[in-house]
């Protein structure tokens, strides 16, 4: 069996699954957030009563991230939803933009965007907090309302996203009927060269295979080259299988894995034993292909989808209005490192807006300096907008207010990870993802930039 | 949602390839939360409004209105990809959609449909969407697996063991039916 056979095969109390077997699969954690959770909890009560509780109160993960610093009210409400289901049902694992459990959130726009909204509890853009809090484990089956919940197949599990309807039912009962899917194996090697991030392997990968061309089927990284990337590189990675249509990425387990989860789990005081899977020797893959990482250059996805690639040095014609770096896959302390080492000591040509996924993110970008200067500062005094207030913000466009969204038609590269018409704002606007480092050096000239001549 | 006839009849709209969630129901309209029956019926009247302009001059909603003239959608490859809202199957069956016929799905979106009850999601054998036209009247037939448009018939994959579910309008309904879960209180 592959990874992903392995993790439904535990997950049904069976020795034995196959792609296409429809299986029972026991629920590990169930995340929701602030656009979908208002719909999954009417879900739940329409079918279970009024009364129902849920399934398993500490298993249930809720992490408003989505529409937070908008004067919107629906949106404003949507937390209090939230909150309210929180306390009647005693969810242990709520990270609420408030810390008054009885209370209900307004942003103030009159504070401005940039300053920090939130109160003590609050953990950001829930596909980064999940891993950041203590929620990730190998082994384990992780379902969310969310398309990008497949990124924490980087921990050695399987993940991925559902609508409200399942979700209330998972809420319900801690069990949803799933199908095996196939495994596709990217089996890497090589090392990364200057100026070629995780997000350029992804977009590369994605290129190959085309917009649809994981649909309903696992995404399995694994060889010399994945055991080489950090946490944060994997989950970038695995961030996007969603935008080749996979159904979730997995990656092996092995030390980096364990040394991230545990000391995770340990400072958050979460559940700290899991089992990861190890891969079996006869893996039998629909599709089966090495990956050179050393031979990668800058990518870049250009308009309108994730499959449109293109090398970023081929794409010097196209010119730009704005610069985004922020999101689950583009919005680590990593990315905004990366991103401040192109922009050290430069001015930005282009509107730039940064935001950080956590405020764990806000908090490390403030306090690592670089020869007496913090990052966020030098980001700062390169021209990038920076705010403190950790959400999705822009990458999915949300309310008129949101700090970033492409409020007009314009061309914007940005370091998130989906760019059909109408994603970041505006439907006449062109996106085109690509790594920090390319995002960055883009700021810097106006147009799409090959990052490589920036770094020394 | 509820039982649902195996004929649907109706005019049809067209769309091409890879129509992501965000131009079937644009994220600025997922602060309205489905089950809330005001905000479903609002939902609807947002259907497909993502849709470029200059891509669709003939708009899926008319202004003003809270359900489309259309009964059925026709689509390329990857219908609904992107997000797992289930705004998106919502949103195309709040506003009065019946079934969508397209040449392929993202997994969720076709979950979603089914899960919901919403509508139907149909695969077709060929490349319809470059041989019909927004406003051809068509009636689909679930049953038969075909859709006939103009006197022609094309034939469609079958919907098989999803169409009992979504007749039910729902795998809550459906489970409750075939006593996979306790009926409701």
């Amino acid at each position: 069996m592959t990874l992903t056979e392995k993790l439904f095969a535990r997950a049904s109390g069976k020795s034995n699954v196959n792609p296409g077997d429809n299986v029972w699969v026991k629920v590990d954690v169930l995340m929701t957030h602030d656009v979908c959770g208002p719909g999954t909890i009417g879900v739940f009560k329409r079918e279970f009563g009024n009364n129902a509780k849920v399934w398993d109160r500490e298993r249930v993960v809720i992490i408003p991230d989505h529409y937070i610093f908008t004067a919107d009210s629906k949106s404003n409400r949507n937390v209090d939803i939230l909150r309210d289901f929180v306390r009647e049902q005693g969810i242990k694992y709520f990270y609420d933009v408030i810390d008054d459990p009885n209370g209900s959130w307004h942003f103030d726009p009159s504070k401005g965007q940039l300053k920090r909204q939130f109160g003590s509890n609050f953990a950001g853009v829930c596909h980064t907090a999940l891993p950041a809090k203590g929620h990730t484990r190998p082994g384990e089956i992780l379902l969310g309302t969310d398309s990008h919940t497949c990124m924490a197949g980087a921990f050695n599990q399987f993940a991925t996203g559902i609508g409200n309807t399942d979700a209330g039912f998972v809420l319900g009962t801690g069990k949803l009927l799933l199908k095996v899917p196939e495994t596709m194996r990217f089996h890497l090697v090589g090392e990364l060269p200057k100026g070629v991030m995780a997000k350029d392997v992804i977009l590369h990968v994605i290129g190959d295979i085309g917009f649809d061309g994981a649909t309903y089927r696992a995404m399995q990284f694994d060889g010399p080259g994945a055991h080489a990337l950090n946490m944060d590189d994997r989950m970038t990675i695995a961030n996007m299988a969603i935008e080749a249509g996979g159904k979730n990425a997995i990656f092996e387990f092995d030390e980096t894995t364990r040394a991230y989860v545990d000391e995770r789990t340990k400072r958050n005081g979460t559940r700290a034993q899991y089992e990861p899977v190890e891969p079996d020797r006869d893996q039998k893959f629909i599709y089966d292909k090495t990956f050179d990482l050393s031979k990668l250059e800058p990518t870049v996805a250009k308009d309108p989808d994730p499959g449109q690639r293109a090398l970023a040095r081929e794409c010097a014609d196209i010119q730009l209005d704005r610069a985004y770096i922020g999101s689950c896959t583009g919005g680590k302390t990593s990315d905004f490192l990366a991103f401040a080492r192109v922009v050290n000591g430069k001015r930005v040509k282009i509107d730039t807006f940064g935001v950080p996924a956590t405020p764990d993110v806000v908090i490390e970008l403030q306090t690592t300096l670089w020869e007496g200067k913090s990052v966020w500062s030098i980001l700062e005094s390169a021209g990038v907008l920076m705010t403190e207030n950790a959400s999705c913000a822009a990458c999915l466009g949300g309310p008129a207010d949101t700090f970033g969204r492409l409020n007009r038609p314009m061309n914007c590269i940005t370091a998130t990870n989906r760019n059909f018409p109408g994603r970041m704002g505006h439907k006449e606007s062109k996106v085109f993802l690509a790594s920090p480092y390319t995002v960055a050096a883009s700021a810097l000239t106006g147009h799409i930039t090959d990052p490589r001549e920036y770094l020394g | 949602m509820g039982a649902m006839s195996a004929l649907i009849e109706g005019s049809i709209f067209v769309v091409k390839d890879n129509i992501d969630t965000d131009q079937i129901i644009p994220a600025q309209y997922l602060n309205l939360v489905p089950t809330i029956p005001d905000e479903y019926e609002k939902l609807g009247s947002y259907a497909l409004i993502g849709l470029p302009e200059n891509l669709y001059p003939t708009r899926f909603m008319t202004d003003g209105k809270m359900k489309t003239e259309y009964a059925i959608v026709v689509a390329g490859r990857n219908f609904g990809c992107g997000s797992s809202r289930e705004h998106a199957p919502i949103a195309m069956g709040a506003a009065g959609v019946e079934a969508v016929i397209a040449e392929s799905y993202a997994r969720i979106f076709f979950r979603n449909c089914v899960a919901t009850g919403e509508l139907y999601p149909v695969e077709s054998t060929s490349r319809l969407c470059d041989v019909l036209k927004t406003g051809q009247r068509g009636k689909l037939d679930l049953d038969a697996s075909s859709l006939v448009v103009e006197g022609k018939t094309y034939s469609l994959k079958a919907l098989g063991e999803v169409k009992p579910v979504i007749d039910e309008g729902g795998i809550f309904n459906f489970a409750r039916k075939q006593g996979l879960i306790a009926a409701q209180q």
